[in-house]
């Protein structure tokens, strides 16, 4: 660990706790039109392509994934380091920039629609 | 430095105590988080064939996906539970000189999520 005060964790933090409140906040309804709604087949196979073709929901759910994939880096890592994996969770590259591959990926798909 | 002052944690630490397992579920809920981007990431490539979609749409039925969003929406919650719980304790706000109830805060916040999760279930459903 470096004694120098980090420049780019306060972001980092702010990407993390952005990300835990809108996943708070969100995942449970999420899950339920997933889970529940298209399980169910009250969402048909053409609501749902309408849906996720729409282009302010592409919007929001790049957004989401970006979020959500730098909260997930952030505290996966420090969860890694708690439980003495700390060679791989103080690898903060491999985390953030998984985490902005998946948001690099995901925007791609939205743009290809 | 002594042995026994650097003795390092056994890596099962967690199991120890109910809290600490509580703490390390906390944490893992953001394995939850990961796998529904991997959800939509997977949904927004399906959207661009109808063949790909299909099998998207065909997975969403399945039984396997049922399970998984049941285990993910546990996991899920868990988090929204102590989030809300936390977020007073981060966010401390002074009216005057009178520290506004923390209790209150996180009521406040589950108010905003239910507002949320109606919102966006009838803007989607319906």
């Amino acid at each position: 660990m470096s004694s120098r005060p980090s420049k780019t964790a306060p972001l980092f933090w702010l990407l993390f706790s952005g990300g835990g409140t809108a996943s708070a906040l969100l995942l449970p309804a999420m899950l339920f039109i997933t889970g529940v709604a298209v399980a169910a087949g009250w969402m048909s196979d053409d609501e749902l392509l309408a849906f996720i073709k729409n282009p302010l929901t592409r919007l929001a759910l790049v957004g989401l994934v970006f979020l959500f994939l730098f909260h997930w880096a952030h505290r996966f890592r420090y969860a890694l380091v708690d439980l003495g994996l700390s060679r791989i969770g103080t690898q903060a590259w491999l985390f953030y920039g998984t985490a902005l591959a998946g948001t690099i990926v995901a925007g791609l798909g939205a743009l290809r629609l | 430095m002594t042995p026994e002052i650097n003795r390092p944690l056994p890596r099962s630490w967690w199991l120890r105590k109910p809290a600490y397992f509580k703490f390390m579920i906390r944490e893992m809920t953001s394995v939850a988080v990961l796998a529904y981007s991997l959800l939509i990431i997977w949904a927004l490539w399906a959207a661009a064939d109808a063949q790909s979609f299909s099998t998207f749409y065909d997975f969403l039925r399945s039984p396997l996906s049922i399970g998984l969003h049941a285990v993910v929406f546990g996991l899920a919650f868990y988090h929204t539970i102590t989030w809300i719980a936390l977020t007073p304790k981060v966010m401390v706000e002074w009216r005057g000189d009178e520290r506004v109830d923390p209790d209150l805060i996180a009521w406040n916040i589950w108010l905003v999520f239910v507002l949320v999760t109606v919102i966006v279930l009838v803007l989607v459903l319906a």
